[in-house]
């Protein structure tokens, strides 16, 4: 193995000279008291190795010794992801003793101890390509088939696999050889390197089912497809990490992967507390059972950072080779972003906009690349869903983070900092905000079976209704109450009421907080049934008072169960007041 | 300190700016401290034999043949309850004219906790201010700053909540304050006879700018001592984090990285996160909590300081003068307090959550009124009774010179409310209207 010692030391960025064959982005591991601290070759020059260091520099001296690995930052994958907390580098951060992270400190990603209990899919002589499962383990609720790795190349020959029983992760429990008679064991754990996409599938669809997210704003407003991509730019404090975490919680995808990338401990250690308690709606088990958290916080190495969104979409690609559904959240992909431009300035490259390197359009679009539905060779059908956050500086979403993620990703979830001053949460902008879905014929159809017939054109018409009530709302602020006619305060408190009755959605509420497509589309129709309905009113302040008790009763019922004796008790008092105030036509 | 016997001492600087010297060294550490003439340096750049450090005095006056002398080690703190009680510069050095401390010696850097073995903070720190326990509430472990402008009672108001939160230690953290405002803090700190249970860093403005890049660590070393090792309640005081902002972005000028928005270095939120994320809740019972300072330009808040600080933060307390009534509140709209959800109706009353937000909602009507106003409209009679509730909300809840317990606020919320409006123009869930505006109504 190719050798060095440090010459120069830059914060986390070294030089290293070398005494053999290095690859671009191998790890290397520096000698320092012991404890080997790893870091991964981003640039060469001659025999000159920039290494950018998982760790702060501090204690490094020119001549300490370096070894290199020959191989590129590569994840474990197998049974037992699920329900672990990893750091963002695949370490398993409840494997390391004490309460501190001890620089250097590394844990395996999996237990290759733990016994599963494998079932063989094939018989001896089956030939495989890569991903083709051989074996199964039940992990959690899940079913894990155990697949030929990825790195493999051609068709390989299975010629012992072992019977029905439990199994260590480490044992080989599949023997394999290809027409050039190479033989390889195969125990049920696999290593990828996190920077490639994972591509064993067939090919890769047009998404056109709804993930449901619970929330209205988005469900109804603007949707997000199975296996499709959304971003959220947000100023700090307006509620990306709340809908981030609503989302975490309300969806009915087979495996979620929590990305937590330089961000706050804290609302890890929320998800650490909550999710063994929460139940998956999807199955009745708990939340843990299908999450996966990756947890790269702040004052964690920033180097990790952009490895931990790699890490997290490379196991969320491997779950969806085997067929599951998979959502993908990364918070914030900005923090990523950040991490790259610190090592680029350290580089002394020549910066692009905002002082961001050049390539930084290119890297986002590359990782918004690999989400999607894919059909695997046998059939299954998989979908990685990724929805990641934006924290533009100043709030502002003219900067490099926010527009390169503006080309690739398909929702735009726009959270606007006067909606969250005025605490109407979630922040998200309902006429900013759009979906591209929502324009997929594919999409339609599938709205117009599994909702109702006429559903996008409703969605359509509340957003006209915001949009009038925007445009009236503007009018009676230049022109006072009294000098509007009576249709402008008409058309403002629709808005008002689809703002307060539908919108607006309090995901602290054990209630409220998810909502049903099927709850969403009663809600939505009888909202729109009082916009549409004639109505006579004597003057401004009678308008105004009859829209805040029916959005009193809106709320009200937001807060009830579906269709239990509280919800129906105040639809009755809704409809009462509706027809007092009611004229014919 | 003391050089470690044997250390080489180099004579030929080749390049000094400002705040940086480069010489040629051999075996230096990155991190590692030295001194220059006397004056304390680190090692900010290796590249070869050539070593980069920064000055925190300035190089104003250096020669060329400066004697330097390298420490061995990184900056370094020695911990023991001795601290308690005592005043420190940004050198670690007593400034009360007593005894080095002596201890267990650490490097200040100090490392991360594990996020696993973090608790979820939730309990409730309690200030009498209405303007934060009933409208942003707090809770240990929790980091957050008093934005401000430079004209705002910020220090004044930050050893006030000091004084009224329950803690068993503070560690004060100064960066450029004045040093009138050192004395208040020393005053207010003896007077209510706290003295024995606080640690001070300070830099003063009339210390080298360079010094206070010092006092973070410092403090959050010493906060992590007696919070792990002692499972103590500590609260760690900031201030003023513009100042120590621009100490960075002074350093990273001379060192000629590329600046990034406002002449502020990339690594800005890394640096800051480094600070604030120090604000745990242990396992063991102990904590921190960090209530910082941030300065404001004009009420700027979307420079990169308070930026970036907002995205590490837990919330943000803005101070700002009612214009109405000539009070210090805290702005019930700009302020935030991100973990008040896992307390407040938990461990506070069950209506909480619902009066905070009612009230603000019913708050920012009247801004809107103010605003109609302040444009020539005519008022409807809902604005007018907005503005009146506006000014009375002021006055009985927001003032932060109120001392009050939190039933006491939510009393006077349904109070105010019913004062001034109609239950259904609330927006409470009826369960709890049935429960408490009756009484709030007799
Ligand atoms: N849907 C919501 N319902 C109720 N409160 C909300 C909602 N969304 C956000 N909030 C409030 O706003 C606060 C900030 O939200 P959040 O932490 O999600 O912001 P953020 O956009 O992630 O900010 P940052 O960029 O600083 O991480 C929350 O702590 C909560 O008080
Ligand atoms: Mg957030």
């Amino acid at each position: 193995m190719t050798k060095g010692k440090i010459t120069a030391i830059l914060s986390n960025l070294l030089q290293v000279e070398v005494d053999g064959p290095i690859r671009q982005n191998e790890i290397c591991y520096v000698l320092k008291a012991g404890e080997e601290l790893m870091a991964e070759v981003i640039k060469i020059n001659g025999n000159i190795a920039f290494a950018q260091l998982f760790e702060a520099g501090s204690g490094l001296k020119a001549g300490d010794q370096v070894h290199f690995s020959g191989e590129l930052l590569e994840v474990s994958l197998g049974p037992g992801l699920l329900s672990k907390n990893f750091d963002g580098l695949q370490n398993d951060l409840e494997a390391m003793p004490g309460s501190f992270i001890q620089a250097g400190q590394r844990t395996p990603a999996l237990d290759l101890d733990e016994e599963y209990e494998f079932t063989p899919l094939v018989k001896p002589g089956a030939i495989l390509e890569a991903g083709d499962a051989f074996g199964e383990v039940p992990e959690n609720a899940l079913k894990h088939t155990i697949m030929l790795p990825f790195k493999f190349e051609g068709k390989w020959e299975i010629t012992e696999i072992a019977p029905a029983g439990k199994y260590p992760l480490k044992h080989i429990v599949a023997k394999v050889k290809n027409e050039n008679g190479e033989s390889q064991d195969l125990s049920m754990v696999q290593k990828w390197p996190v920077k490639w996409p994972i591509k064993n599938y067939l090919r890769k669809e047009r998404p056109a089912e709804i993930f449901r997210t619970g929330l209205r704003v988005i469900d109804s407003l603007n949707p997000i497809a199975e296996g499709g991509t959304a971003y959220i730019p947000g100023a700090f404090g307006t509620g990306k990490t709340v809908l981030q975490q609503a989302i975490a919680k309300n969806n009915r995808a087979e495996v979620v992967i929590l990305v937590a990338c330089g961000e706050r401990a804290n609302e890890v250690v929320e998800i650490f507390h909550s999710f063994p308690e929460l139940e998956d709606l999807a199955t009745g088990r708990k939340l843990k059972d299908k999450t996966t958290i990756v947890c790269n916080t702040s004052n964690m190495p920033v180097a990790a950072r952009e490895a931990s969104v790699y890490v997290g979409m490379t196991m969320a690609e491997y779950y969806r080779s085997m067929g599951h559904k998979v959502l993908l959240l990364a918070d914030s992909t900005s923090r990523w972003a950040q991490a790259l431009r610190e090592m680029s300035n350290r580089m002394e490259e020549l910066p692009g906009t905002d002082a961001f390197p050049v390539e930084l359009p290119a890297v986002i679009a590359n990782f918004y690349g690999r989400a999607g539905k894919v059909e695997m060779r046998n059939g299954t059908k998989g979908s990685v869903t990724f929805l990641g956050t934006v924290s533009p500086a100043g709030g502002n979403f003219k900067e490099p983070v926010t527009e390169s993620t503006s080309k690739v990703a398909r929702c735009f979830y726009a959270l606007s900092q006067k909606r969250a001053d005025a605490k109407r949460y979630p922040a998200i902008d309902p006429l900013q905000s759009y979906s591209r879905y929502l324009d997929y014929e594919e999409f339609q159809a599938f709205a117009a079976e599994h909702i109702e017939s006429a559903w996008i054109e409703k969605v359509n018409r509340a957003k006209n209704l915001l949009s009038k009530g925007i445009e009236a709302r503007d009018q009676i602020s230049i022109l006072g109450d009294d000098s509007v006619p009576l249709d402008y305060h008409r058309d403002f408190w629709k808005s008002e009421l689809i703002d307060f009755a539908f919108i607006q959605q309090d995901s602290f509420d054990d209630t409220d907080m998810n909502s049903s497509l099927e709850r969403q589309s009663f809600m939505l129709n009888r909202v729109l049934e009082i916009c549409d309905k004639p109505q006579e009113f004597e003057d401004f302040s009678a308008v105004s008072a009859f829209y805040k008790k029916v959005i009193n009763l809106f709320k009200q019922m937001n807060y009830s169960d579906f269709e239990s004796d509280d919800f129906q008790k105040f639809n009755s008092e809704l409809e009462a007041l509706f027809n007092l105030q009611s004229i014919e036509a | 300190m003391i050089a470690k016997a044997f250390q080489p001492i180099y004579s030929r600087i080749k390049a000094l700016t400002k705040a940086t010297i480069t010489l040629d060294a051999d075996g230096v550490q990155y991190d590692e401290l030295a001194w220059v003439d006397g004056r304390t340096a680190q090692v900010i750049k290796v590249d070869g034999k050539e070593v980069s450090l920064q000055v925190f005095s300035g190089t104003e006056g250096l020669g060329t043949n400066a004697q330097v002398v390298f420490s061995g080690s990184a900056p370094n703190i020695h911990l023991s309850p001795l601290l308690a009680g005592r005043y420190f510069n940004a050198f670690g050095v007593p400034l009360d004219g007593k005894d080095k401390v002596q201890g267990e010696e650490r490097d200040v850097k100090g490392a991360t906790v594990n996020p696993v073995r973090r608790q979820l903070p939730s309990e409730l720190l309690a200030t009498g201010i209405a303007g934060i326990d009933l409208n942003n509430t707090l809770v240990t472990g929790q980091k957050i700053p008093f934005f401000a402008d430079p004209d705002q009672p910020y220090n004044r108001i930050l050893a006030e909540v000091a004084m009224r939160a329950d803690s068993d230690r503070i560690v004060l953290g100064g960066m450029g304050i004045s040093h009138d405002d050192f004395l208040m803090f020393q005053q207010r700190f003896n007077s209510s006879g706290a003295g024995d249970k606080i640690v001070s860093f300070i830099n003063t403005s009339e210390d080298p700018p360079l010094e206070r890049l010092l006092i973070p660590d410092l403090v959050c070393s010493a906060a992590e001592y007696f919070a792990f090792e002692k499972q103590e309640k500590v609260l760690v005081l900031l201030t003023d984090m513009t100042l120590y902002a621009d100490a960075l972005a002074i350093v990273s000028n001379k060192m000629d990285q590329i600046p990034s928005k406002d002449a502020m270095p990339g690594s800005l939120y890394s640096d800051l996160a480094r600070i604030y994320e120090k604000a745990v809740q242990f396992q063991n019972g102990g904590s921190i909590t960090i209530i910082a300072v941030t300065t404001l330009n004009d009420g700027d808040i979307t420079h990169a300081i308070p930026d970036n600080t907002g995205y590490i933060t837990e919330g943000q307390l803005y101070l700002k003068k009612d214009p109405e009534t000539g009070l210090t509140i805290i702005d019930p709209f700009r302020s935030l307090s991100r973990l008040k959800q896992n307390v407040i109706g938990i461990k506070t009353r069950e209506d909480h959550p619902q009066v905070m937000n009612a009230l603000v909602r019913l708050y920012a009507d009247a801004s809107e009124a103010r605003s109609k106003k302040e444009n020539g409209f005519d008022l409807n009679e809902y604005d007018e009774r907005s503005l009146r509730f506006a000014e009375a909300y002021t006055r009985e809840l927001l003032d932060v010179q109120l001392n009050i317990g939190t039933e006491e606020m939510l009393d006077r919320g349904w109070r105010l409310m019913s004062r001034f409006f109609k239950d259904y123009e609330l927006g409470i869930r009826q369960n709890l209207i049935d429960k408490y505006w009756p009484e709030a109504k007799s």
